[in-house]
């Protein structure tokens, strides 16, 4: 494919097409592992794509600083998790009553593998952050081990990373030690579970067979209501 | 700009005094103001839970979820092509620019590269979506900050666009039309002349805004200089589209970022502007419609023939692997982090949807604005409850 | 033939009754239909009522009919009393304010040699009613809607009354019948063709005058009280059925109302240029010019009210005090001075 260069192109890090190398990003790459040191447990490159970095827990906040002021990538993108435990639900295409009935086995979920980058634990936070000059992102990772599941938070450095870290701990039950208001944010207050993890169930698959009969149900305080 | 004497700048600071010394006179205990989840200004189950004291904002604090659908645990159990009917319904305004990012993400990690055609056509309709939704931006937020009548404008005139859209794809909100590998179909005939037509009566209808809305003094009166994003503060809590673009920041993904839309092939350009106010969110925003009108039309002129489709599997399984695509969607930038297992379903989807950021925003901005101004500024951030929620 | 005079007072007073019922009512009716109806429909490229009646004319009965029927319904912590009073309130300005209107030479419903003067006096009585309204609703938005509509009136209240003085002082009068008369018999600079109507010599009187109008009426651009984007409907937000009816007869009405009281300070009330200002003629078309007269000023209210974003509360309260109210009174200067010259 052809490029016509655009009229104000300003960046310099888009390669041609036939790319095996990223200088851009591995030079990047050196600089963090020049500051972080050890911190840096694993790595991932696509050429002339994206770039996955997987540090340890405790200097999540560190490169997270660095990042920002260091290297100016100043764009925070988003933050979320990944529990990498296959479901135990199978595909839940349909409900557990037809396949019961239908005498099909769900399968054995598999062994625990992670992406890009490795990993080491079934929880892991994922997060991206860009530098609007070089257009460059990097996706980092943190392994979060299942015994403590806690973070340190993003918010004084990616102010924006509040709602995400929100979401997060709500749908995956990852603490934020350090964020200003952990409080459910999609979910209503008394909800309990985590829905993200794998090991919780699709529930409107689950209850009722597919695809899902409507139905009218009462509203939970129609008897104490005021009347 | 005139210097300012010793002798004014005592007597600014003895004013200032003054007012503070008079304002805490009457202070009051305030009052706790909650807008939505059903309100005329959030169009959508936003709810805004704000402490006032008066007309002026102490704290705003959002609560969203009233919508909240679960789109990442559904796309779980959903196979790749049933993905894209769920994610129509993120952005419900501009519905086929939901698909493209996911499509592609599935593409780059199949190593799929669709027909040039449909590329082409992908890019003419990812940037007519934007058309239809920004166009009712321009008349929602005249309707917001008081004037009634551009609304219907922008109403009868995003018709025209919705009409072509659905002679191609069928539906008119939801089209469903993106594939892994290309596009269901192509152009019905006499499709392209009368999308010129609608892109030179979107030109006319730009005209009309920026006279009747953008011009007008109440409207600059009642939207400059209110609700002021520094650029560093956009980029901190991750604005997009406009909302960045209106801080100053040249940012477009479609430009910085063109994989697998052909924005590159042609001519445009990427409007900023300085002053990071609602103001200048209306600016942008009404000069990325023109700009859009422009690229439909260069498209459609160096439209390449062929297929619309390439070859893929007929039961599509995406390798393993993980990928991230965002284009730059009518809202702002608009993600999609697929984790593949080489199954028939994603095994994580992370949906970055525009406004989630963008409105996160909100609790630093409202502090200390009128009552009035939370509508003028909710409503240049420009959301869609759907693309806050998912 | 038996005179308007040698009716009894009952009589009399029962026949001027109905005439200001009609007078606010058949008005505001009309100005619905023309104006809200299909003017504006017009601007924003729709058809409006097309249904009802032909070209959709009697739609508002059908509105109406609807309205009658709907729940009147109280909020639960309402102050009752008062939210079931307030719109009476509102609407007692109204028709208190159209007794002094004149319709012609002998057509009038109450000839008061302090005309101007009442009808500033009772168009303030609103200001109460819409308070009411705010309070009783024990609803925040309709809370700050009522401050914010009192505010505002009575900001607005004084570039009216002194955009009225200049008027008086060329006039002479305070007698809304001698204003008319005053601008059919008066001449502008010796030339005596159309009269003087004070739309010419007090144009910012006028100017003034219909901005405060405006504000008074809470139409867009001043209708931050109402703010459908932020306030709901700001003191309305409660009311339903019947009530909400009346509150909305009154809007209209109103309009109606200040655009006579506007016409006959300004457009020469139910006088044409060219007839005898005596002639009886003016009892049988008088009414008819002044409803043509209404129709046009209150074209002017609603082709702004739908055209004009809104100004913010202090916008608003500083335009008013920083702007109208110094023109005002420099115009009432000017007059004076004029007035001892000529």
């Amino acid at each position: 494919m052809s490029r016509l260069p655009p009229a104000d192109t300003t960046d310099a890090t888009d390669e041609p097409p036939v790319v095996v190398t990223d200088e851009a990003r591995e030079s990047l790459l050196a600089g963090i592992t020049d500051e972080l040191g050890d911190a840096v447990v694993g790595f991932h490159i696509r050429p002339g794509d994206d770039l996955w970095i997987r540090v340890d827990r405790d200097a999540w906040l560190d490169i997270a600083r660095f990042l920002h002021t260091g290297l100016g990538f100043a764009y925070f993108n988003f933050l979320s998790a990944i529990d990498w435990m296959p479901s135990p639900y199978g595909r839940s295409m349909d409900s557990g009553v037809d396949l019961t009935l239908e005498g099909v086995r769900v399968p054995e979920p598999g062994p625990v593998e992670q992406g890009l980058a490795g990993g080491d634990t079934r929880f892991q936070v994922l997060a991206r952050v860009d530098d609007v000059i070089s257009n460059m992102g990097i996706t980092l990772k943190v392994d979060i081990p299942e015994d403590d599941l806690s973070l340190a938070t993003w918010v004084p450095v990616y102010p924006g990373a509040n709602w995400h870290e929100r979401e997060c701990w709500e749908m995956f039950g990852i603490e934020f030690s350090g964020h200003p208001g952990l409080r459910h944010l999609y979910l209503p207050g008394e909800f309990e579970g985590n829905p993200m993890r794998k090991d919780y169930p699709l529930l409107a698959r689950q209850v009722r067979p597919w695809p899902g009969i409507v139905d009218v149900e009462a509203m939970p305080d129609d008897d104490k209501a005021d009347s | 700009m005139t210097t300012v004497s010793d002798q004014q700048k005592l007597s600014y600071i003895a004013a200032q005094a003054a007012d503070a010394r008079v304002n805490l006179e009457i202070e009051s205990e305030g009052m706790t103001l909650n807008l939505g989840p059903q309100h005329p200004a959030t169009h959508g189950t936003l709810r805004i839970i704000a402490r006032i004291d008066g007309e002026q904002v102490i704290r705003a604090d959002p609560v969203m979820g009233y919508m909240h659908r679960g789109y990442e645990k559904l796309t779980e159990v959903r196979t790749y092509p049933q993905v894209t009917t769920l994610i129509n319904r993120i952005d419900w305004l501009g519905s086929f620019a939901n698909e493209v990012p996911f499509i592609l993400a599935a593409e780059k990690l199949m190593e799929v590269e669709a027909p040039p055609r449909a590329q082409w056509i992908r890019t003419i309709l990812f940037e007519m979506s934007r058309i239809a939704n920004v166009v009712l931006f321009l008349g929602d937020m005249a309707v917001q900050v008081g004037a009634i009548t551009p609304v219907f404008f922008a109403f009868r005139d995003r018709e025209h666009v919705l009409n072509q859209i659905e002679s191609v794809t069928g539906g008119r909100f939801h089209p469903n039309f993106d594939r892994i590998g290309g596009l269901k179909d192509d152009f019905p005939k006499g499709w392209i002349d009368e999308t010129r037509q609608v892109m030179k009566k979107m030109r006319r209808f730009c005209d009309e805004i920026e006279v009747l809305v953008m011009d007008n003094e109440i409207f600059q009166a009642r939207t400059r200089g209110i609700g002021v994003i520094p650029a560093d503060v956009g980029l901190s809590y991750g604005l997009s589209g406009a909302n960045i673009r209106g801080s100053g920041v040249d940012r477009d993904l479609r430009r910085d970022n063109p994989c697998g839309l052909v924005h590159d092939q042609i001519d445009w350009k990427v409007w900023t502007h300085p002053d990071g106010d609602s103001f200048s969110r209306f600016w942008v925003r009404l000069q990325e419609v023109r700009e859009s009108t422009g690229i439909v039309s260069q498209l459609l002129d160096s439209l390449p023939s062929g297929p619309v489709m390439a070859k893929v599997p007929r039961i599509i399984k995406v390798p393993a692997g993980e990928a991230y695509v965002e284009t730059e969607n009518p809202l702002g930038a608009m993600g999609y982090y697929i984790v593949s297992k080489g199954d028939l379903v994603p095994f994580r989807v992370k949906i970055r949807s525009a406004s989630f950021s963008n409105v996160s925003i909100t609790p630093w901005l409202l502090q200390g604005v009128y009552v009035p101004d939370i509508i003028t500024i909710l409503a240049s951030l420009y959301f869609i409850l759907g693309d806050i929620d998912r | 033939m038996m005179t308007l005079g040698e009716l009894a007072y009952w009589e009399l007073t029962s026949l001027r009754v109905a005439g200001g019922l009609a007078a606010v009512l058949l008005v505001a009716g009309t100005l619905v239909y023309i104006h809200l109806f299909k003017l504006v429909s017009f601007m924003q490229s729709r058809l409006g009522p097309m249904e009802a009646g032909p070209y959709g004319s009697l739609q508002l009965l059908a509105e109406v009919g609807k309205f009658l029927q709907k729940e009147d319904i109280f909020p639960r912590k309402a102050d009752r009393f008062v939210f079931a009073a307030a719109p009476f309130v509102v609407l007692m300005s109204t028709f208190l304010l159209v007794v002094v209107v004149p319709g012609g030479p002998d057509a009038w419903f109450v000839d008061n040699d302090l005309g101007i003067y009442l009808a500033m006096a009772v168009s303030s009585v609103s200001v109460i009613g819409v308070l009411m309204a705010g309070w009783g609703s024990a609803n925040k938005y309709s809370l700050m809607g009522g401050l914010r509509a009192t505010g505002q009136l009575i900001a607005y209240e004084l570039p009216l009354m002194l955009a009225v003085v200049g008027v008086v002082i060329e006039a002479g009068t305070m007698n809304m019948q001698g204003i008319v008369l005053a601008q059919a018999n008066g001449s502008i600079f010796g030339w005596s063709g159309l009269g003087n109507p004070f739309l010419l010599t007090q144009f910012v009187g006028f100017f003034v005058f219909m901005i405060a109008m405006q504000a008074e009426l809470t139409q867009s651009p001043f209708d931050m009280p109402i703010a459908e984007s932020e306030l709901v409907t700001g003191y309305m937000t409660e009311y339903s059925g019947m009530r909400f009816l009346m509150f909305f007869i009154g809007e209209f009405a109103t309009a109606g109302v200040f655009s006579a009281v506007a016409a006959v300070l300004f457009l020469g009330g139910w006088y044409v240029p060219g007839l005898d200002a005596t002639s009886n003629v003016f009892n049988v078309i008088g009414p008819l010019v002044m409803l043509g007269k209404v129709v046009f000023l209150s074209f002017l209210v609603f082709w702004f009210r739908f055209t004009f974003p809104r100004f913010r509360e202090d916008q608003l309260q500083r335009l008013a005090w920083k702007f109208l109210i110094p023109i005002a009174l420099v115009n009432i200067v000017a007059t004076g001075i004029l007035k001892v010259a000529f």
